[in-house]
Protein backbone atom coordinates (compact mmCIF):
# COMPACT_ATOMS: atom_id res chain seq x y z
CA UNK A 1 0.00 0.00 0.00
CA UNK A 2 1.56 3.83 -0.95
CA UNK A 3 -0.03 5.84 1.66
CA UNK A 4 -0.78 9.45 0.13
CA UNK A 5 -3.46 11.08 2.14
CA UNK A 6 -1.80 12.46 5.24
CA UNK A 7 -4.05 15.51 4.89
CA UNK A 8 -6.92 13.10 5.95
CA UNK A 9 -5.22 11.78 9.02
CA UNK A 10 -1.44 9.97 9.42
CA UNK A 11 -0.05 7.00 11.01
CA UNK A 12 1.00 7.06 14.61
CA UNK A 13 4.87 7.57 15.57
CA UNK A 14 5.88 4.47 17.04
CA UNK A 15 7.01 6.73 19.54
CA UNK A 16 3.64 8.23 20.21
CA UNK A 17 2.08 5.15 20.53
CA UNK A 18 4.34 3.79 23.06
CA UNK A 19 3.79 6.65 25.43
CA UNK A 20 -0.06 6.21 25.31
CA UNK A 21 0.42 2.59 25.87
CA UNK A 22 2.76 3.62 28.94
CA UNK A 23 -0.20 6.29 30.29
CA UNK A 24 -2.61 3.47 29.62
CA UNK A 25 -0.92 0.99 31.64
CA UNK A 26 0.84 2.82 34.42
CA UNK A 27 -0.71 6.05 34.46
CA UNK A 28 -4.58 5.91 34.18
CA UNK A 29 -5.28 7.54 37.50
CA UNK A 30 -7.53 10.76 37.26
CA UNK A 31 -5.62 13.89 37.26
CA UNK A 32 -8.50 15.41 38.99
CA UNK A 33 -7.88 13.15 42.15
CA UNK A 34 -6.02 13.68 45.67
CA UNK A 35 -4.34 11.02 46.25
CA UNK A 36 -0.45 10.68 45.26
CA UNK A 37 -1.87 8.14 42.21
CA UNK A 38 -3.69 10.60 40.50
CA UNK A 39 -1.71 13.33 41.43
CA UNK A 40 0.92 11.82 39.59
CA UNK A 41 -1.21 11.92 36.27
CA UNK A 42 -2.00 15.77 36.67
CA UNK A 43 1.74 15.83 37.10
CA UNK A 44 1.98 14.23 33.39
CA UNK A 45 -0.61 16.53 32.29
CA UNK A 46 0.81 19.58 32.84
CA UNK A 47 4.21 18.02 31.69
CA UNK A 48 2.22 17.22 27.92
CA UNK A 49 0.62 20.69 28.59
CA UNK A 50 4.02 22.46 28.85
CA UNK A 51 5.91 20.56 25.99
CA UNK A 52 2.86 21.16 23.67
CA UNK A 53 3.05 25.23 24.98
CA UNK A 54 6.55 25.39 23.76
CA UNK A 55 6.14 23.81 20.52
CA UNK A 56 4.16 27.27 19.80
CA UNK A 57 6.09 29.72 22.26
CA UNK A 58 2.52 29.96 24.08
CA UNK A 59 2.31 29.41 28.03
CA UNK A 60 0.98 26.35 29.34
CA UNK A 61 -1.68 28.55 30.95
CA UNK A 62 -2.98 29.11 27.52
CA UNK A 63 -3.28 25.40 26.22
CA UNK A 64 -6.86 24.07 26.74
CA UNK A 65 -7.14 20.31 25.51
CA UNK A 66 -10.28 19.64 22.96
CA UNK A 67 -11.52 16.33 21.29
CA UNK A 68 -9.65 17.83 17.82
CA UNK A 69 -9.59 20.34 15.64
CA UNK A 70 -13.55 20.88 14.87
CA UNK A 71 -14.14 21.30 18.25
CA UNK A 72 -11.33 24.00 18.78
CA UNK A 73 -12.57 26.07 16.11
CA UNK A 74 -16.16 25.89 16.84
CA UNK A 75 -15.12 26.98 20.72
CA UNK A 76 -12.54 29.47 19.39
CA UNK A 77 -15.18 31.43 17.28
CA UNK A 78 -18.37 31.15 19.63
CA UNK A 79 -16.21 32.50 22.29
CA UNK A 80 -14.89 35.75 20.27
CA UNK A 81 -18.74 35.95 18.90
CA UNK A 82 -19.68 36.11 22.60
CA UNK A 83 -16.93 38.59 23.62
CA UNK A 84 -17.78 40.74 20.64
CA UNK A 85 -21.39 40.28 21.13
CA UNK A 86 -21.43 42.25 24.26
CA UNK A 87 -19.46 45.53 22.86
CA UNK A 88 -22.29 45.79 20.37
CA UNK A 89 -19.52 43.88 17.63
CA UNK A 90 -21.15 41.27 15.17
CA UNK A 91 -19.12 41.54 11.82
CA UNK A 92 -16.74 38.84 11.19
CA UNK A 93 -13.82 38.18 8.53
CA UNK A 94 -12.99 34.63 7.04
CA UNK A 95 -12.26 33.43 3.66
CA UNK A 96 -14.78 31.05 1.29
CA UNK A 97 -12.43 28.36 1.58
CA UNK A 98 -12.23 27.54 5.27
CA UNK A 99 -12.67 24.01 6.72
CA UNK A 100 -16.66 23.36 7.35
CA UNK A 101 -15.74 23.27 11.17
CA UNK A 102 -15.45 27.31 10.38
CA UNK A 103 -17.92 27.68 7.56
CA UNK A 104 -20.63 26.03 9.34
CA UNK A 105 -20.21 27.67 12.93
CA UNK A 106 -19.92 31.08 10.98
CA UNK A 107 -23.25 30.20 9.53
CA UNK A 108 -24.37 29.29 13.00
CA UNK A 109 -23.59 32.61 13.86
CA UNK A 110 -24.82 34.86 11.00
CA UNK A 111 -28.52 32.91 11.93
CA UNK A 112 -28.08 34.99 15.11
CA UNK A 113 -27.24 38.07 14.05
CA UNK A 114 -24.07 38.18 12.50
CA UNK A 115 -22.48 39.58 10.02
CA UNK A 116 -20.09 37.24 8.22
CA UNK A 117 -18.05 38.42 5.07
CA UNK A 118 -15.83 36.01 3.11
CA UNK A 119 -13.01 37.13 1.32
CA UNK A 120 -11.89 35.94 -1.82
CA UNK A 121 -8.74 33.78 -1.72
CA UNK A 122 -7.90 34.42 -5.43
CA UNK A 123 -6.44 31.73 -8.42
CA UNK A 124 -3.54 30.87 -6.27
CA UNK A 125 -5.51 29.93 -3.06
CA UNK A 126 -4.15 33.10 -1.08
CA UNK A 127 -5.83 35.96 0.58
CA UNK A 128 -3.70 39.28 0.62
CA UNK A 129 -3.04 40.82 3.82
CA UNK A 130 -4.90 44.19 2.67
CA UNK A 131 -7.75 42.34 1.79
CA UNK A 132 -8.25 41.76 5.81
CA UNK A 133 -7.38 45.44 6.53
CA UNK A 134 -9.66 46.64 4.23
CA UNK A 135 -12.45 44.83 5.58
CA UNK A 136 -11.83 45.76 9.29
CA UNK A 137 -14.50 47.72 10.35
CA UNK A 138 -15.83 49.51 14.02
CA UNK A 139 -18.31 46.49 14.83
CA UNK A 140 -15.39 43.58 13.72
CA UNK A 141 -15.12 41.18 16.27
CA UNK A 142 -13.10 38.32 15.13
CA UNK A 143 -10.89 37.70 12.18
CA UNK A 144 -10.71 33.80 11.65
CA UNK A 145 -8.23 32.78 8.61
CA UNK A 146 -6.85 29.32 8.30
CA UNK A 147 -2.97 28.92 8.65
CA UNK A 148 -3.05 25.87 5.41
CA UNK A 149 -5.79 25.11 3.48
CA UNK A 150 -6.77 21.29 3.88
CA UNK A 151 -7.55 20.61 0.42
CA UNK A 152 -5.00 22.29 -1.51
CA UNK A 153 -2.23 23.25 1.20
CA UNK A 154 -1.98 26.95 0.61
CA UNK A 155 -0.20 28.49 3.44
CA UNK A 156 -1.84 32.29 4.62
CA UNK A 157 -0.03 35.07 5.56
CA UNK A 158 -0.37 34.76 8.82
CA UNK A 159 2.04 37.34 10.48
CA UNK A 160 1.11 39.92 8.28
CA UNK A 161 -2.97 39.20 8.98
CA UNK A 162 -2.08 38.59 12.85
CA UNK A 163 -0.28 42.23 12.69
CA UNK A 164 -3.10 44.35 11.35
CA UNK A 165 -5.64 42.18 13.66
CA UNK A 166 -3.62 43.30 16.81
CA UNK A 167 -2.73 46.67 16.02
CA UNK A 168 -6.77 47.21 15.61
CA UNK A 169 -7.21 44.98 18.50
CA UNK A 170 -9.16 42.53 16.52
CA UNK A 171 -9.29 38.78 17.88
CA UNK A 172 -7.32 36.71 15.27
CA UNK A 173 -7.87 32.87 15.43
CA UNK A 174 -6.34 30.77 12.99
CA UNK A 175 -7.21 26.76 12.16
CA UNK A 176 -3.84 25.44 12.20
CA UNK A 177 -5.06 21.70 12.18
CA UNK A 178 -3.08 21.25 8.66
CA UNK A 179 0.10 23.24 9.78
CA UNK A 180 0.61 22.26 13.04
CA UNK A 181 4.11 20.17 13.15
CA UNK A 182 4.53 20.61 9.51
CA UNK A 183 5.28 24.61 9.59
CA UNK A 184 6.71 27.04 12.19
CA UNK A 185 4.51 27.87 14.79
CA UNK A 186 5.02 31.26 17.24
CA UNK A 187 2.07 32.83 18.79
CA UNK A 188 3.92 35.86 19.62
CA UNK A 189 5.59 36.02 16.77
CA UNK A 190 2.72 35.56 14.47
CA UNK A 191 0.07 37.59 16.54
CA UNK A 192 -1.98 34.96 17.07
CA UNK A 193 -4.73 35.10 19.63
CA UNK A 194 -6.25 32.02 19.64
CA UNK A 195 -5.70 28.50 17.24
CA UNK A 196 -6.85 24.85 16.74
CA UNK A 197 -4.70 21.79 16.88
CA UNK A 198 -5.48 18.12 15.87
CA UNK A 199 -3.16 15.31 17.06
CA UNK A 200 -3.79 12.92 14.53
CA UNK A 201 -2.34 15.52 11.48
CA UNK A 202 1.15 15.00 12.78
CA UNK A 203 1.33 11.08 13.75
CA UNK A 204 -0.84 11.58 16.83
CA UNK A 205 -3.89 9.75 17.91
CA UNK A 206 -7.05 10.70 16.86
CA UNK A 207 -9.55 12.60 19.03
CA UNK A 208 -7.58 14.89 20.39
CA UNK A 209 -6.36 18.38 19.86
CA UNK A 210 -6.06 21.65 21.25
CA UNK A 211 -7.05 25.39 21.34
CA UNK A 212 -4.63 27.67 22.50
CA UNK A 213 -6.22 30.84 23.53
CA UNK A 214 -4.32 34.33 24.59
CA UNK A 215 -4.52 35.16 28.39
CA UNK A 216 -7.24 37.64 28.28
CA UNK A 217 -8.91 36.22 25.62
CA UNK A 218 -12.23 34.24 27.45
CA UNK A 219 -13.65 31.19 26.56
CA UNK A 220 -17.38 30.36 26.84
CA UNK A 221 -17.84 26.27 26.76
CA UNK A 222 -19.31 24.08 24.97
CA UNK A 223 -19.00 21.87 27.14
CA UNK A 224 -20.35 22.04 31.16
CA UNK A 225 -19.90 19.84 34.05
CA UNK A 226 -16.72 19.88 35.85
CA UNK A 227 -13.37 22.17 36.30
CA UNK A 228 -10.79 20.43 33.92
CA UNK A 229 -8.92 23.12 31.43
CA UNK A 230 -9.68 25.92 34.17
CA UNK A 231 -13.54 25.05 33.83
CA UNK A 232 -13.45 25.62 30.10
CA UNK A 233 -13.79 22.10 28.69
CA UNK A 234 -15.04 19.43 31.26
CA UNK A 235 -14.93 15.94 31.04
CA UNK A 236 -12.06 13.83 32.73
CA UNK A 237 -9.18 14.26 30.20
CA UNK A 238 -8.03 11.75 28.31
CA UNK A 239 -4.78 11.49 29.31
CA UNK A 240 -3.25 8.75 27.14
CA UNK A 241 -4.09 10.50 23.83
CA UNK A 242 -2.93 14.15 25.36
CA UNK A 243 0.34 12.42 26.75
CA UNK A 244 1.10 11.05 22.64
CA UNK A 245 -0.30 14.11 21.07
CA UNK A 246 2.49 15.87 23.24
CA UNK A 247 4.91 13.26 21.95
CA UNK A 248 4.29 13.83 18.26
CA UNK A 249 4.16 17.41 18.23
CA UNK A 250 7.70 17.28 20.12
CA UNK A 251 8.78 15.25 17.54
CA UNK A 252 7.22 16.07 14.56
CA UNK A 253 8.64 20.04 15.54
CA UNK A 254 12.04 19.01 16.40
CA UNK A 255 12.29 17.20 13.23
CA UNK A 256 10.60 19.84 10.95
CA UNK A 257 13.44 21.23 8.78
CA UNK A 258 14.60 17.82 7.70
CA UNK A 259 11.14 16.39 7.34
CA UNK A 260 10.19 19.19 5.58
CA UNK A 261 13.26 19.71 3.24
CA UNK A 262 12.34 16.00 2.25
CA UNK A 263 8.73 15.77 1.69
CA UNK A 264 9.21 19.48 -0.59
CA UNK A 265 11.57 17.51 -2.51
CA UNK A 266 9.15 14.63 -2.90
CA UNK A 267 5.98 16.77 -3.24
CA UNK A 268 8.24 18.91 -6.37
CA UNK A 269 9.16 15.47 -8.01
CA UNK A 270 5.34 14.21 -8.01
CA UNK A 271 4.00 17.84 -9.39
CA UNK A 272 6.58 17.63 -12.37
CA UNK A 273 5.89 13.96 -13.00
CA UNK A 274 1.62 14.54 -13.07
CA UNK A 275 2.46 17.92 -14.62
CA UNK A 276 3.43 15.99 -17.82
CA UNK A 277 -0.06 14.40 -17.89
CA UNK A 278 -2.08 16.48 -20.56
CA UNK A 279 -5.03 18.60 -19.82
CA UNK A 280 -4.09 18.93 -16.07
CA UNK A 281 -3.63 21.94 -13.81
CA UNK A 282 -1.47 22.10 -10.10
CA UNK A 283 -4.36 23.62 -7.50
CA UNK A 284 -3.09 26.22 -5.25
CA UNK A 285 0.21 28.39 -5.21
CA UNK A 286 3.16 26.08 -6.32
CA UNK A 287 5.44 28.06 -3.74
CA UNK A 288 3.11 28.42 -0.82
CA UNK A 289 1.95 25.48 -0.16
CA UNK A 290 2.05 22.75 2.54
CA UNK A 291 5.39 20.45 2.25
CA UNK A 292 3.61 17.20 1.41
CA UNK A 293 0.29 19.31 -0.58
CA UNK A 294 -0.27 18.10 -4.22
CA UNK A 295 -3.39 18.70 -5.45
CA UNK A 296 -4.12 18.49 -9.25
CA UNK A 297 -7.50 18.74 -11.71
CA UNK A 298 -7.46 16.45 -14.59
CA UNK A 299 -10.03 17.27 -17.17
CA UNK A 300 -12.40 14.74 -18.70
CA UNK A 301 -12.57 12.39 -15.90
CA UNK A 302 -14.20 12.22 -12.55
CA UNK A 303 -12.08 11.74 -8.86
CA UNK A 304 -14.23 9.12 -7.23
CA UNK A 305 -13.45 6.81 -10.57
CA UNK A 306 -9.97 8.22 -10.40
CA UNK A 307 -10.12 7.01 -6.15
CA UNK A 308 -11.13 3.83 -7.12
CA UNK A 309 -8.64 2.50 -9.64
CA UNK A 310 -6.09 4.36 -7.61
CA UNK A 311 -7.39 2.03 -4.68
CA UNK A 312 -6.79 -0.75 -6.89
CA UNK A 313 -3.12 0.08 -7.87
CA UNK A 314 -2.70 0.18 -3.67
CA UNK A 315 -2.73 3.65 -3.79
CA UNK A 316 -4.77 5.75 -0.97
CA UNK A 317 -5.89 9.17 -2.12
CA UNK A 318 -8.55 11.71 -1.77
CA UNK A 319 -10.59 14.02 -4.38
CA UNK A 320 -12.97 16.84 -3.90
CA UNK A 321 -15.19 15.58 -6.54
CA UNK A 322 -18.99 16.10 -5.61
CA UNK A 323 -19.32 12.18 -5.19
CA UNK A 324 -16.55 11.99 -2.71
CA UNK A 325 -17.99 15.08 -0.67
CA UNK A 326 -21.54 13.54 0.12
CA UNK A 327 -23.32 16.41 -2.13
CA UNK A 328 -24.06 17.58 -5.33
CA UNK A 329 -21.56 20.12 -5.51
CA UNK A 330 -17.97 19.49 -5.74
CA UNK A 331 -15.42 20.93 -3.17
CA UNK A 332 -16.02 24.60 -2.06
CA UNK A 333 -12.33 25.30 -2.12
CA UNK A 334 -12.08 24.48 -5.96
CA UNK A 335 -14.56 26.93 -6.46
CA UNK A 336 -13.53 29.31 -4.14
CA UNK A 337 -10.11 29.66 -6.29
CA UNK A 338 -12.22 29.55 -9.68
CA UNK A 339 -11.89 25.91 -11.18
CA UNK A 340 -15.91 25.65 -13.07
CA UNK A 341 -17.69 22.62 -11.75
CA UNK A 342 -16.44 20.30 -14.36
CA UNK A 343 -13.11 20.55 -13.48
CA UNK A 344 -13.50 20.38 -9.94
CA UNK A 345 -14.91 17.21 -10.25
CA UNK A 346 -11.96 15.77 -11.93
CA UNK A 347 -9.60 16.91 -8.67
CA UNK A 348 -6.98 14.59 -6.90
CA UNK A 349 -5.32 15.19 -3.68
CA UNK A 350 -2.44 13.62 -2.61
CA UNK A 351 -0.68 13.95 0.81
CA UNK A 352 2.78 12.73 1.69
CA UNK A 353 4.69 12.60 4.70
CA UNK A 354 8.60 11.70 5.44
CA UNK A 355 7.91 7.72 4.94
CA UNK A 356 7.37 8.28 1.38
CA UNK A 357 10.32 6.88 -1.04
CA UNK A 358 11.36 8.20 -4.43
CA UNK A 359 10.12 4.81 -5.40
CA UNK A 360 6.30 5.25 -4.15
CA UNK A 361 6.50 8.82 -5.95
CA UNK A 362 7.28 7.07 -9.61
CA UNK A 363 4.38 4.33 -8.81
CA UNK A 364 2.15 7.08 -8.10
CA UNK A 365 2.96 9.73 -11.26
CA UNK A 366 2.63 5.98 -13.27
CA UNK A 367 -0.37 5.28 -11.99
CA UNK A 368 -2.28 8.20 -12.22
CA UNK A 369 -1.23 8.26 -15.52
CA UNK A 370 -2.71 5.11 -16.83
CA UNK A 371 -5.78 5.65 -14.80
CA UNK A 372 -6.26 8.79 -16.03
CA UNK A 373 -5.52 7.75 -19.56
CA UNK A 374 -7.94 4.27 -18.78
CA UNK A 375 -11.25 7.11 -17.78
CA UNK A 376 -10.62 10.24 -20.53
CA UNK A 377 -10.54 6.89 -23.01
CA UNK A 378 -14.47 6.13 -21.84
CA UNK A 379 -15.54 9.53 -21.45
CA UNK A 380 -18.16 11.28 -23.47
CA UNK A 381 -16.94 14.59 -22.40
CA UNK A 382 -12.91 14.07 -23.24
CA UNK A 383 -14.06 12.29 -26.11
CA UNK A 384 -16.28 16.22 -27.32
CA UNK A 385 -13.11 18.13 -26.55
CA UNK A 386 -10.63 15.87 -28.26
CA UNK A 387 -12.93 16.18 -31.33
CA UNK A 388 -13.41 19.92 -30.68
CA UNK A 389 -17.31 19.97 -29.94
CA UNK A 390 -16.58 21.32 -26.68
CA UNK A 391 -14.11 23.85 -25.62
CA UNK A 392 -10.65 22.50 -22.99
CA UNK A 393 -10.73 24.08 -19.81
CA UNK A 394 -7.46 23.71 -18.33
CA UNK A 395 -4.59 24.14 -20.90
CA UNK B 1 -19.00 -2.08 4.88
CA UNK B 2 -17.72 -0.94 1.34
CA UNK B 3 -19.13 1.23 -0.36
CA UNK B 4 -20.02 -0.91 -3.02
CA UNK B 5 -21.11 -4.66 -4.25
CA UNK B 6 -19.10 -7.14 -5.47
CA UNK B 7 -21.17 -6.51 -8.39
CA UNK B 8 -20.68 -2.79 -8.97
CA UNK B 9 -17.25 -3.06 -8.29
CA UNK B 10 -17.38 -5.95 -10.89
CA UNK B 11 -18.70 -3.95 -13.37
CA UNK B 12 -16.71 -1.01 -12.43
CA UNK B 13 -13.10 -2.62 -12.93
CA UNK B 14 -14.28 -4.53 -15.89
CA UNK B 15 -17.31 -2.62 -17.90
CA UNK B 16 -18.83 -4.47 -20.58
CA UNK B 17 -19.57 -2.73 -24.06
CA UNK B 18 -17.34 0.39 -23.02
CA UNK B 19 -17.16 2.12 -26.78
CA UNK B 20 -19.36 3.72 -29.80
CA UNK B 21 -20.81 1.94 -32.38
CA UNK B 22 -20.13 3.93 -35.90
CA UNK B 23 -23.28 4.30 -37.68
CA UNK B 24 -25.68 3.91 -34.71
CA UNK B 25 -29.27 3.30 -35.14
CA UNK B 26 -30.00 5.37 -31.91
CA UNK B 27 -27.69 7.27 -29.63
CA UNK B 28 -28.89 9.02 -26.86
CA UNK B 29 -26.57 11.44 -24.36
CA UNK B 30 -28.12 12.08 -20.90
CA UNK B 31 -26.70 13.78 -17.81
CA UNK B 32 -24.14 17.33 -17.53
CA UNK B 33 -20.76 17.92 -16.77
CA UNK B 34 -21.47 20.42 -14.29
CA UNK B 35 -22.81 17.67 -12.17
CA UNK B 36 -20.60 15.13 -12.79
CA UNK B 37 -22.26 12.49 -15.19
CA UNK B 38 -22.34 12.39 -18.74
CA UNK B 39 -23.83 8.94 -19.35
CA UNK B 40 -24.38 8.20 -23.77
CA UNK B 41 -25.37 4.90 -25.31
CA UNK B 42 -25.30 3.97 -28.38
CA UNK B 43 -27.61 1.34 -30.03
CA UNK B 44 -27.85 -1.19 -33.00
CA UNK B 45 -31.14 -2.26 -33.59
CA UNK B 46 -32.05 -4.80 -36.32
CA UNK B 47 -35.79 -5.23 -36.71
CA UNK B 48 -37.29 -5.21 -34.18
CA UNK B 49 -34.15 -6.36 -31.31
CA UNK B 50 -31.31 -4.31 -29.88
CA UNK B 51 -28.63 -6.51 -31.57
CA UNK B 52 -25.92 -4.36 -30.26
CA UNK B 53 -25.36 -1.90 -27.58
CA UNK B 54 -22.32 0.17 -26.30
CA UNK B 55 -21.51 3.14 -23.70
CA UNK B 56 -19.22 5.49 -23.07
CA UNK B 57 -19.73 7.21 -19.23
CA UNK B 58 -18.31 10.29 -17.41
CA UNK B 59 -18.45 9.84 -14.05
CA UNK B 60 -18.15 8.02 -10.66
CA UNK B 61 -17.77 4.17 -10.38
CA UNK B 62 -21.47 3.62 -9.78
CA UNK B 63 -22.16 6.00 -12.81
CA UNK B 64 -19.87 3.75 -14.57
CA UNK B 65 -21.42 -0.12 -13.52
CA UNK B 66 -24.71 1.36 -14.35
CA UNK B 67 -23.94 1.86 -17.83
CA UNK B 68 -22.33 -1.65 -17.70
CA UNK B 69 -24.71 -3.32 -16.35
CA UNK B 70 -28.08 -1.79 -18.15
CA UNK B 71 -26.10 -2.45 -21.49
CA UNK B 72 -25.48 -6.09 -20.43
CA UNK B 73 -29.67 -6.22 -19.59
CA UNK B 74 -30.60 -5.00 -22.99
CA UNK B 75 -28.12 -6.27 -25.43
CA UNK B 76 -30.35 -8.94 -27.62
CA UNK B 77 -33.28 -8.00 -25.99
CA UNK B 78 -36.67 -6.94 -28.40
CA UNK B 79 -37.30 -3.19 -28.23
CA UNK B 80 -40.67 -3.13 -26.35
CA UNK B 81 -38.61 -5.04 -23.48
CA UNK B 82 -35.56 -2.61 -23.69
CA UNK B 83 -38.48 0.60 -23.65
CA UNK B 84 -39.66 -1.01 -20.16
CA UNK B 85 -35.90 -1.27 -18.67
CA UNK B 86 -36.32 0.49 -15.31
CA UNK B 87 -33.61 1.95 -13.21
CA UNK B 88 -34.54 -0.48 -10.71
CA UNK B 89 -33.72 -3.28 -12.31
CA UNK B 90 -30.49 -1.99 -12.90
CA UNK B 91 -30.06 -1.32 -9.18
CA UNK B 92 -31.04 -4.93 -8.53
CA UNK B 93 -28.84 -6.21 -11.52
CA UNK B 94 -26.07 -5.09 -9.32
CA UNK B 95 -26.81 -6.04 -5.56
CA UNK B 96 -28.27 -2.18 -4.64
CA UNK B 97 -26.62 0.97 -4.80
CA UNK B 98 -25.96 3.77 -1.95
CA UNK B 99 -29.08 5.57 -1.62
CA UNK B 100 -26.99 8.67 -2.83
CA UNK B 101 -25.97 6.98 -5.72
CA UNK B 102 -29.53 5.83 -6.87
CA UNK B 103 -29.37 8.48 -9.64
CA UNK B 104 -27.13 6.90 -11.42
CA UNK B 105 -29.15 3.97 -12.19
CA UNK B 106 -31.87 6.68 -12.82
CA UNK B 107 -29.23 8.57 -15.65
CA UNK B 108 -28.72 4.73 -17.23
CA UNK B 109 -32.63 4.20 -17.83
CA UNK B 110 -32.83 7.64 -19.51
CA UNK B 111 -29.91 7.51 -22.02
CA UNK B 112 -31.56 4.50 -23.03
CA UNK B 113 -34.82 5.57 -23.65
CA UNK B 114 -32.79 8.61 -25.10
CA UNK B 115 -31.23 6.53 -27.76
CA UNK B 116 -34.47 4.95 -28.68
CA UNK B 117 -36.60 8.44 -28.83
CA UNK B 118 -33.01 9.05 -31.13
CA UNK B 119 -34.06 5.90 -33.42
CA UNK B 120 -37.54 6.75 -33.84
CA UNK B 121 -36.95 10.16 -34.78
CA UNK B 122 -34.37 9.09 -37.47
CA UNK B 123 -36.64 6.71 -38.87
CA UNK B 124 -39.81 8.55 -38.93
CA UNK B 125 -41.21 6.31 -35.83
CA UNK B 126 -43.81 6.89 -33.28
CA UNK B 127 -41.76 6.31 -29.78
CA UNK B 128 -45.42 5.40 -28.09
CA UNK B 129 -45.93 3.15 -30.61
CA UNK B 130 -43.23 0.93 -30.52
Amino acid sequence: MIYADNAATTKMSSAAINSMIDCIKNDWGNPSSLYSFGQRAKEILSSARKNIAECINADPDEIYFTSGGSESDNQAILSAAKIGAKKNKRHIISTTFEHHAVLHTLEKLKKEGFEIELLEVHENGIVLPEQVKNSIREDTCLVTIMFANNEIGTIQPIEEIGKICREKKIIFHTDAVQAAGHLPIDIKAQNIDMLSISAHKFHGPKGIGVLYARKGVALSNLIEGGAQEKGKRAGTENLPAIVAMATALKSACENMKVNSEKVSALRDKLIEGLEKIPHCELNGDRENRLPGNVNFCFEGIEGESLLLLLDDKGICASSGSACTSGSLDPSHVLLAIGRPHEVAHGSLRLSIDETNTPEEIFCIVKSVAEVVDYLRNMSPLWKDKVCGKREFVLR
Amino acid sequence: MALYSEKVMDHFRNPRNVGSIENADGIGEVGNCKCGDIMKMYLKIDGDIVTDVKFETFGCGSAIASSSMATELIKGKPIHEVMKLTNKAVTEALDGLPAHKLHCSVLAEEAIQSALQDYCTKNNLDYNSL
